[in-house]
């Protein structure tokens, strides 16, 4: 296989070059696109990257064909990805929604960009946490990858591709305009080195008469891709094991609904992923995700160095949430600080978490900018 | 053109295990999903290699139905995906069976899109000029004056032409019957699923429960007569005055043209793409 890209070295490129090439890595032959700032150079290198791999790459007439389109792709047998921002990512919703009630596997980037509404189209924020977790309608689950860095994006795009597969789920990575259009040194590995994961296919007719069902106890149905034979019917309707609609039965929802949030649930401990700095002795921790992390690593390295006994909990995945370790985490500080790009949105999750063991503190900052080393540890020395 | 019975037809293609369908006595939508099987059938189509997609509403159940692959999706938005299928798998075939305000309405912008790329697909245009599923509103098909929930003292607003539009953005078959043009139903389908690009076949279709009743037309044989008053065949139509043809609503083969298709135009664009990158010569 040759690639448009040079593959087993470093190269030097922005968060959204990166995402594109690794998706191509990871198995992407499909993208399907709006443009929208910040996410647009996503949709460019895929545009001269595919056809070049034998992929599509295709502009929709709006975000809501978009991921339609990638649906629709994933169930033909493609590995599947749109990018988009705020604006965007709301007229996704509805099609989220179906992604997971139909249990496809796709990949949603959302570059996030100040909000609500066309808000600020060229500077960062992490205003979409709730959106991406709770937006669509409905009861369900998905999963929210976060990366910090360049590095991150690419390594995080080839993981959401891998768990959308292995988890018959869309995989939301919830990246900012900062880490979008910030240069930094990406190390391309060749596709030897890259784990990746396919959907598990029917091994025989039984299995395929069951596309929503759980032959195999793990929750994951195998997925008969159309045209193989197999006649499937697939609907966002409530839906029994074989795929037949049945909107009135309350067992059946139920049913679908709890293996679909619980597929994700009980697999959380390889879904979650999170790094920890100076947690062991920490008498504060801050937790943060995404870009904000950089300046809350940093912040908890000078308190270190003026005497406090601070940690970092850095979380690469927002959702499924570790509400446990969070708790775990607060019998053991006395605060918890959670500097963020937005009015409060992890912060939810993690004074959720904390479950009153220990006081946990948002440090908010809107409009743009990222949080400076300084303004997180001015909060922390008060 | 030889004629098989309706039961062989319906144990070949339907779902018995699905069935009965959700359709009201007197609809239209069983005849037209006949028509489509019977078409089907007489081109000896490989039942593997066909996708059916729909959206939302009465029309959008038909794939249900039907023991084929099939993606029920989001109200209007069948045609958006089935880019993704067609272009991820080139060998499939796809039917889109959708109704009137689910094309038009909510799904206007994704069906003149469709169609100005000349996605390879062939829409079944359920148009019964209103919307079933949720009980008798207006549609974007209505014509002035005709009731509808939404529009109890009968509608105000102008109706689209779904057939001119599709021939305006560009489609390369577009016909328009109704359910009593058996043959010419029929055929229409066969050619269209013969042709590469968009090609559409709309049918005016009786919705006696939904519409019908609120409109002093209770069954489908009055829904059907009032139809043979309101349609005029395209080679009439030509002679007829514009002042004539107020409120008629004009049947026949509108376009039947050969531009290719979204698939083939991809597929060029891969060899361009490898050409201008000096990857192939
Ligand atoms: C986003 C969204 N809006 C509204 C609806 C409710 N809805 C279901 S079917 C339908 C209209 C169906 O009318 P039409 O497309 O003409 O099909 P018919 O039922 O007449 O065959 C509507 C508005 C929906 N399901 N989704
Ligand atoms: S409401 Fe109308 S379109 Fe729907 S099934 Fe009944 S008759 Fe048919």
């Amino acid at each position: 296989m040759r690639y448009p890209f040079v593959v087993g070295r470093s190269d030097f490129i922005q968060g959204d070059e990166a995402i594109a090439r690794a998706a191509i890595l990871a198995g992407c032959r499909f993208y399907a696109g709006y443009p929208i700032t910040p996410a647009s150079e996503i949709f460019e290198a895929m545009a001269l990257y595919m056809p070049l791999v034998d992929g599509v790459s295709i502009q929709m007439e709006d975000e809501i064909a978009s991921v339609a389109a990638i649906i629709g792709a994933s169930w033909a047998g493609a590995k599947a990805m749109t990018a988009t921002s705020g604006p965007g990512f709301s007229l996704m919703q509805e099609n989220i929604g179906y992604a997971i009630m139909t249990e496809t596997p796709i990949v949603i980037v959302n570059v996030q960009r100040g909000g609500p509404s066309t808000g600020q189209p060229t500077l960062a924020a992490q205003g979409d946490i709730m959106q991406a977790i709770w937006g669509t309608h409905g009861d369900h689950s998905l999963i929210v990858l976060s990366p910090s860095t360049v590095q991150e994006a690419f390594d995080f795009t080839i993981r959401a591709f891998n768990l959308a597969e292995k988890y018959r789920t869309p995989v939301i990575l919830l990246t900012d305009a900062e880490i979008a259009h910030m240069r930094e040194r990406v190390y391309i590995p060749n596709p030897e080195e890259i784990e990746t994961v396919s959907r598990k296919l029917p091994a025989n007719e039984e299995e395929a008469r069951l596309p929503f069902g759980d032959p195999h106890g793990d929750g994951v149905p195998p997925m008969p891709i159309f045209g193989r034979g197999y006649r499937t019917y697939v609907t966002g309707l409530t839906h029994d094991e074989h795929g037949h609609p049945k909107t009135v039965e309350p067992e059946v929802h139920e049913r679908l609904i709890r293996r679909i949030i619980d597929k994700l649930e009980r697999n959380k401990a390889d879904i979650i992923t999170y790094e920890t700095f100076g947690l062991e002795d920490a008498e504060v921790a801050i937790v943060a995700t995404g870009i904000v992390s950089r300046s809350a690593m940093s912040a908890v390295k000078m308190l270190r160095e003026r005497g406090v006994r601070a940690g970092f909990l850095k979380l690469n995945t927002i959702w499924p949430f570790d509400f446990e370790m969070v708790e775990k985490l607060a019998e053991r500080v006395r605060k918890i600080y959670v500097p963020e790009m937005n009015m409060g949105q992890l912060y939810h999750l993690v004074r959720e978490g904390a479950n009153g063991k220990a006081e946990v503190e948002l440090i908010s900052k809107i409009g743009g900018e990222v949080h400076t080393p300084m303004e997180i540890i001015e909060r922390v020395v008060g | 053109m030889y004629l098989k019975s309706s039961y062989e037809i319906r144990d070949k293609y339907l779902r018995k295990d699905m069935l009965p369908t959700i359709f009201c006595p007197g609809c239209g939508i069983g005849s037209v999903l006949q028509f489509t099987l019977r078409a089907i059938d007489d081109l000896g189509l490989n039942q593997d290699e066909i996708v059916w997609v729909s959206g939302i509403g009465c029309s959008s159940r038909v794939p249900g139905f039907v023991n084929f692959d099939g993606l029920h999706t989001t109200h209007g938005r069948a045609l958006a995906f089935a880019t993704g299928i067609k272009l991820t798998n080139p060998d499939l075939r796809i039917i889109a069976f959708m109704g009137d305000g689910d094309a038009a309405a909510i799904g206007g912008n994704h069906f003149i899109h469709a169609i100005r790329r000349n996605l390879d697909v062939t829409v079944i245009l359920i148009n019964n000029f209103t919307y079933g599923m949720t009980g008798g509103q207006v549609a974007p098909t209505t014509l002035k004056g005709l009731k509808g929930t939404t529009a109890p003292y009968g509608q105000f607003e102008n109706p689209f032409d779904i057939a001119q539009l599709a021939v305006a953005a560009g489609a390369n078959y577009v016909a328009r019957w109704t359910v009593f043009n058996y043959l010419q139903g029929i055929n229409s389908v066969k050619k269209a699923l013969q042709k590469e690009g968009f090609t559409l076949v709309e049918f005016l279709s009786p919705c006696p429960i939904g519409f019908g009743r609120r409109n002093r037309m209770k069954t489908s044989p009055e829904l059907i007569r009032w139809y043979q008053e309101i349609t005029v065949p395209l080679a009439k139509a030509k002679n007829m005055k514009p002042e004539e043809l107020e409120g008629k609503i004009v049947i026949g083969e509108f376009v039947d043209r050969d531009r290719p298709g979204l698939v083939r135009e991809y597929q060029e664009y891969i060899k361009r793409a490898k050409k201008m990158m000096g990857w192939e010569g």
